[in-house]
């Protein structure tokens, strides 16, 4: 895909999130708005999947760590032909299979089930891992929140990835700034980033995670990167898309009411026009 | 029993996976720096390459094995029962228990009998907190024989097993020709009239020595090993509870969570019985040789015959 459609459709995808959220009538919009044009990028121009065939068996794996912004992952496969998007709008109701959290035994088209934080990042060192042990070149991509990487349980992992060289392993964190109670610096500060994955023998790119350029440059040059695993520290906007979600704590974890939603939804469809219209 | 061989779980376990090595390529076991004390070290040594030490992490170690058992791997990690049940629980029920993800744990150090290291390192608490995860297989064998065989009905079965081993030495009971290992099933090793001891783990040799002395004073006690505290072997327990009318369970573990209780939930439900649990009685362990431990916290025969006859009387 070149930059306009990768746009396009990670507009299409962040409109799956905010309707979704808001038939479930809770969920997470904030961090899977600001993560959008990167699963949009993972999942439409990176990664060697097929949704005809979910458990392809040399596919490369995504694990979403920050597991809550599963409507992120969700309307990206949706978009991408796992499922329905219609069916974007069951996300948390009883009985469907987008739990509120990813669930690789009910969703098409996950990895691991995640969303309990910290956890995420050590099943896809697992994954890289198997693919060194059994000689296969499969890639394995995983997106942390930077609230998230207050777990110590990531250093563990990062630690463990580092002395192992996993090259074949990508680290994202979505740098939005904003956790459930206020700024990540505010809160307990985990900057600087970068310097920390690369105290861990990462090799580290900082980006803008809202701009296609540099997420296209920064993914191929992970993949140039030999003997060590790269992490992608990508600065984003909490919210991205929506005006009244943009850069709000508050939109962390709310779902937006009815006419919050006509807002949000005339917000992406203006994007979307700006963009010249659909695909 | 002075001239019974004995051999520790922890041994059996590092003997069995580096025998189960060749039978089962995508075996891969994990350490958290203990691989001496596991015994790991064992299929270290026999498969270097599918031996991975995760370095003290045991957190991490977890999810590692989760997402190797995504690619297919069938992982075993490895360490204290403190840590691989305790520090972990969280890990063990979201990255694996949910996932139903087909990871092997092989807790080594269970218990007292870990002896001087104290009450720190002697849990006391890890078949409670695995028997609750949904899923989730628990197996405490009763010596070496056991041990060895249940380490491959895990690798044959799919999904998530908690495999409890010692540190100490214990004897070795199972050395018969006809013996059989089936996961959730249990073994009457005494039949008797009087009273029936389920046991668990190191108690199971306690519990047929104390039956010993029962006998000496007349009283007949049926002995049933229970080495799947999950899925429990309920038709057994049952039937000997009927027969019986008291029911004594002997672990070493707490009483709370255990074994007893396991037992206790499936006859206050199908058929209510006098029971005694005998374990730990909601304390922490502390310092000592693991024999002096056991005896003191009346886990030998002679501690288990003491209670059962004061409670038949």
């Amino acid at each position: 895909m070149n930059k306009l459609e990768l746009q396009k459709t990670a507009n299409e995808v962040r409109k799956g999130i905010v309707t979704a959220v808001h038939s479930a009538k809770a969920g997470h919009p904030g961090g899977s708005l600001s993560a959008a044009d990167i699963f949009t990028y993972l999942y439409f121009e990176e990664m060697n999947i097929d949704p005809k065939d979910p458990k392809k068996a040399d596919r490369d794996r995504f694990v979403l760590s920050k597991g809550h912004t599963a409507p992120g992952l969700y309307s990206a496969l949706a978009n991408r032909g796992y499922f329905p998007v219609e069916d974007l709008k069951t996300l948390r109701h009883l009985g469907s299979y987008l739990q509120g959290h990813p669930c690789m035994q009910e969703t098409p088209g996950v990895d691991m089930s995640s969303g309990s934080l910290g956890q995420g990042i050590s099943a896809a060192v697992g994954m890289a891992l198997a693919a060194k042990l059994d000689n296969k070149d499969f890639r394995v991509y995983t997106l942390l929140g930077d609230g998230e990487i207050q777990e110590g349980q990531v250093w563990e992992a990062a630690m463990f990835a580092g002395h192992r060289k996993l090259d074949n392993l990508v680290v994202i964190v979505d740098n939005n700034g904003l956790q459930i109670d206020g700024k990540i610096d505010d809160v307990c500060s985990p900057y600087p980033i970068d310097k920390k994955f690369e105290a861990f023998n990462f090799h580290v790119i900082n980006i803008d995670g809202n701009d296609f350029d540099q997420i296209d440059a920064a993914f191929k040059e992970a993949k140039n990167t030999k003997g060590m695993p790269t992490a992608i520290v990508c600065k984003t906007v909490k919210g991205k898309g929506v005006s009244f979600m943009e850069n709000s704590a508050g939109w962390h974890g709310k779902a937006p009411n009815d006419d919050e939603y006509q807002t949000a939804m005339a917000d992406l469809e203006k994007i979307g026009a700006e963009l010249g219209g659909a695909n | 029993m002075a001239d019974v061989k004995k051999i520790a779980t922890r041994e059996s376990y590092g003997n069995a996976l580096a025998e189960c090595g060749a039978d089962f390529p995508n075996l891969v076991v994990l350490d958290a720096d203990l691989a001496g004390a596991t015994k790991t070290g064992v299929f270290l040594k026999a498969y270097p390459e599918r031996h991975i030490d995760c370095g003290i992490a045991e957190c991490n170690m977890t999810g590692i094995a989760a997402g190797l058992a995504t690619c297919g791997k069938i992982p075993f990690i490895s360490s204290f029962a403190m840590f691989a049940a305790g520090r972990n629980f969280e890990q063990v029920r979201n990255s694996i228990g949910y996932p139903r993800l087909n990871v092997k744990i092989g807790a080594t150090h269970a218990g007292i009998t870990v002896g001087e290291d104290g009450a720190t390192h002697q849990c006391n608490e890890d078949v409670a907190l695995m028997r609750t995860i949904p899923g989730m297989t628990v197996i405490v064998p009763s010596d070496d024989v056991e041990a060895k065989a249940a380490v491959r009905a895990a690798i044959e079965m799919q999904g998530p097993v908690y495999l409890r081993f010692g540190r100490a030495a214990v004897p070795v009971i199972n050395d018969t020709p006809d013996y059989k290992f089936e996961i959730g099933k249990g073994v009457l090793l005494k039949e008797g009239s009087d009273v029936t001891i389920v046991a668990s783990g190191i108690t199971v040799a306690s519990a047929l020595e104390a039956a010993e002395m029962l006998a000496a004073d007349g009283i007949s006690a049926e002995v049933i090993n229970i080495h799947t505290i999950k899925p429990l072997d309920e038709e057994l327990i049952l039937a000997s509870a009927k027969k019986t009318g008291k029911v004594v369970t002997a672990e070493e573990h707490s009483v709370i969570g255990g074994l007893g209780s396991a037992v206790c939930d499936c006859l206050c439900e199908k058929l209510p019985t006098p029971v005694m649990k005998i374990g730990m009685q909601d304390v922490f362990g502390e310092s000592g040789p693991a024999a002096a431990l056991v005896e003191k916290y009346g886990l030998d025969g002679k501690g288990i015959y003491a209670k059962v006859k004061e409670f038949v009387k």
